[in-house]
C-alpha cells in the first residue's frame, strides 16, 4: 500500500469517530475564513515553525546565497542600465548625438586621463569640497554647540542665523563673483555656507532634544557643567549631528557644481563648461557620472564613520563589545 | 548606626496650584529601611524627589544628617537611565575618576562579572537595573533612594533583585527609602512602611519581623491584607473624586 493511502484511510476512520462528538472547532473553522483542506476534528495538525535539529548543507548554502545577494543585488540595476544603454546606442535606437554610448564615455575618460586633465580636475574639485565642507561643518558645529549650550548666545544668534538660512546661498553667486572675482574664494565660501546650516540646525536640535532624564541623572551624580556636556549632552546629540553632516556633504557637492559651472578655470564643473562649448556630450555625461560617484563615495565614508561612532545605538549595533 | 537620618518639617509641594503634598512631617532614623506605598498619583515619587533634592519643596524644611561628612544621596529610578554610549563599567564610573577595581568588585557583587566592556544595549532589563544599582552603590551613599526600581521587571527577576538588595544592605547597612506599588516588596524588605494618600502620611507602620523574611509568613500576610485594604479604599476615594 502506498503511504498516501495509509494516511487517507486513517483520516477517514478518525472522521467517523469525531462525528459522534461534534467538537466546536470543526464547525467554527469555516467562519474564521480557513480554507481547504480542513483538518478533521481530533486530528492533530503539526506546523513546523523552525527546525534546526539538523543544520543542513542547505541552510549553509542559503547563508552563502544571502551574503552573495546583499553584495551583488545593489549592482544589478546600475549595471543592467549600462547594458541596456550600450545596447540602445550600438543598435542606433538612440542617436549617439543625443546620448553617447557608455563605451564613448569610457573612451573620453581615457583620453582625458592620458592628458592628465581628468585627474587634475577631479583632485581640484575634491579639494574644494574638502576645504569648503570642513570650514562650513566646523563652523556649523561650533555655532550649534554655542547656541545649543548657552542660552544667552541662543538669544543673540539664533534668530539671525535662521534668517540667513532662508536665503538660498546660491543666490549669492553673483555677489561673490563681484566681490572676489572668479578666484578660489567665492567657491569655498559658497560651499562652506551651504554646509554650515545643515550642521548648525541639527546640532542645536540634537542638543535641545537630549533626554532630560539623562541630564537629571548626570546632575544627581554630581557632574559639573563641562562633564555634563562631554559625557551626556554631546554623545546624545551625536546622531543628529552626523545626520546633519551627511546632508551637508550633499549640499557641498551641489554647491560646488554650481560654483564651478558659473565661473571657473578648472575642476569637474569647468570640464562640463568646456565640453558644452565644444559640443562634447560624452564629457558632459562623464562629469555627471563623476559627480554621482563622488556623492556616493562621500556618503559611504560618512556612513562608515556613523557606524563606528554610533555602535552603541540600537540602529547601528552589529557588535556589542565596546 | 551607619547612614544618614532624614527629617521633614511641614513640607508641602504643589504643581501649578494642585497640592500634591501638604504639611508632611517625617523622621527617618539612620540605617532604617523605609518603604513608601500609596495609590498612584498620591505623591510617593514626589516625596522621594524632594528628599533627593531633585525638586524643591513649595514650603517646609528637609534635613539630612550624616556623621563625619555631608550626606551622600544616590537615587535609582524606575527606568535604569544607563548611558547607552558608555560601557557597563564606564556607566558605573559615572562622575568618578579612576577606581576601576572598585567598579569591577561591585559589578561582581551584583552578578555582572565579565560584562564590564559591553554596551547596555546587550543587557536584559534586570541586568540593566543591576548596573544602575552598582552605579548607585559605588558611591557608598548614606542615603539610598529607590523609586520603584524593580517595578518594570518580571516577577522572578524582581524577586532576585530584592534578594540581592537585601544581601548588599546586610553587608553595608545604610538608610534606604523605597517607593513601591508592591505591598509585599515593602513588607519583605523594610523596617517601616508609610502609606501616603491625600497629600500626607496616612499610616506609619513599624514592622520588625526578623530577617530573612518569607512571603508565606502569616504575620506578613495579615499585614499585607490590611495594607492592601487601605490602598484600595484610597483608590476608591480617588476614583470618587474623579
Amino acid at each position: 500500500m502506498a503511504p498516501s493511502q495509509v494516511r487517507r484511510s486513517k483520516v477517514d476512520f478518525m472522521t467517523d469517530a469525531s462525528l459522534l462528538s461534534r467538537p466546536v472547532d470543526a464547525t467554527a473553522s469555516p467562519a474564521a475564513g480557513r480554507t481547504e483542506p480542513f483538518p478533521r476534528a481530533g486530528e492533530s495538525v503539526v506546523t513546523v515553525v523552525a527546525d534546526v535539529t539538523r543544520p543542513s548543507e542547505l541552510s549553509r548554502a542559503r547563508a552563502r546565497g544571502l551574503s552573495w545577494r546583499s553584495f551583488a543585488l545593489p549592482w544589478l540595476l546600475p549595471l543592467g542600465l549600462l547594458f541596456v544603454w550600450q545596447f540602445l546606442s550600438t543598435t542606433g535606437i538612440v542617436s549617439t548625438a543625443i546620448v553617447p554610448a557608455p563605451s564613448d564615455i569610457w573612451d573620453a575618460a581615457q583620453q582625458l586621463a592620458e592628458r592628465g586633465e581628468l585627474q587634475h580636475d577631479i583632485l581640484i574639485s575634491l579639494r574644494r569640497v574638502a576645504i569648503g565642507f570642513s570650514i562650513g561643518a566646523l563652523g556649523g558645529l561650533l555655532f550649534g554647540l554655542a547656541v545649543g549650550l548657552f542660552e544667552p548666545l541662543h538669544d543673540l544668534f539664533d534668530r539671525s542665523l535662521q534668517m540667513i538660512r532662508t536665503i538660498p546661498h546660491l543666490a549669492l553667486v553673483p555677489l561673490m563673483i563681484l566681490w572676489f572675482g572668479i578666484g578660489e574664494e567665492p567657491r569655498l565660501i559658497l560651499v562652506a555656507m551651504g554646509s554650515l546650516f545643515p550642521v548648525y540646525i541639527n546640532t542645536v536640535g540634537g542638543i535641545c532634544n537630549v533626554d532630560p532624564k539623562l541630564i537629571e541623572l548626570g546632575k544627581s551624580y554630581g557632574l559639573g557643567r563641562a562633564e555634563l556636556v562631554w559625557s551626556i549632552i554631546l554623545p546624545a546629540a551625536l546622531q543628529p549631528i552626523l545626520v546633519g553632516m551627511r546632508y551637508a556633504l550633499g549640499v557641498a557637492w551641489l554647491t560646488l557644481v554650481v560654483g564651478e559651472t558659473i565661473a571657473s578655470r578648472d575642476g569637474v564643473g569647468y570640464l562640463v563648461q568646456n565640453a558644452r562649448e565644444l559640443l562634447r556630450i560624452d564629457i558632459i555625461v562623464l562629469a555627471i557620472i563623476l559627480y554621482a560617484i563622488a556623492g556616493w563615495l562621500s556618503d559611504l565614508i560618512t556612513r562608515l564613520i556613523e557606524r563606528r561612532l554610533l555602535r552603541w545605538h540600537p540602529n547601528y549595533a552589529d557588535r556589542v563589545k565596546a | 548606626m551607619s547612614g544618614a537620618s532624614v527629617s521633614l518639617r511641614s513640607v508641602g509641594k504643589s504643581f501649578a496650584g494642585r497640592t500634591v503634598l501638604d504639611d508632611v512631617d517625617l523622621d527617618i532614623a539612620a540605617g532604617q529601611f523605609v518603604s513608601i506605598i500609596g495609590p498612584s498619583g498620591a505623591g510617593k515619587s514626589t516625596l522621594l524627589r524632594l528628599v533627593a533634592g531633585l525638586d524643591a519643596p513649595s514650603g517646609g524644611r528637609i534635613e539630612l544628617r550624616a556623621t563625619g561628612r555631608k550626606a551622600d544621596v544616590r537615587m535609582m529610578f524606575q527606568e535604569d537611565r544607563l548611558l547607552p554610549w558608555r560601557s557597563v563599567l564606564r556607566n558605573v564610573l559615572l562622575g568618578i575618576k579612576g577606581r576601576k577595581q572598585d567598579a569591577g568588585r561591585i559589578l561582581d557583587a551584583v552578578g555582572l562579572q565579565g560584562r564590564e566592556s559591553e554596551f547596555p544595549i546587550g543587557l536584559s532589563g534586570g541586568q540593566r537595573q543591576r548596573v544602575a544599582l552598582a552605579r548607585a552603590l559605588i558611591h557608598e551613599p548614606d542615603l539610598l533612594l529607590l523609586d520603584e526600581p524593580f517595578g518594570a521587571l518580571d516577577a522572578i527577576t524582581r524577586a532576585a533583585m530584592q534578594l540581592l538588595l537585601e544581601q548588599l544592605l546586610v553587608a553595608r547597612p545604610r538608610t534606604v527609602v523605597l517607593v513601591t506599588h508592591d505591598v509585599e516588596e515593602a513588607l519583605l524588605l523594610s523596617d517601616r512602611v508609610l502609606l501616603v494618600k491625600d497629600g500626607g502620611i496616612a499610616r506609619d507602620l513599624i514592622f520588625d519581623q526578623p530577617r530573612p523574611r518569607h512571603r508565606g509568613d502569616p504575620a506578613l500576610a495579615t499585614l499585607k491584607e490590611e495594607l492592601l485594604d487601605g490602598l484600595l479604599t484610597a483608590e476608591r476615594d480617588l476614583a470618587a473624586v474623579a
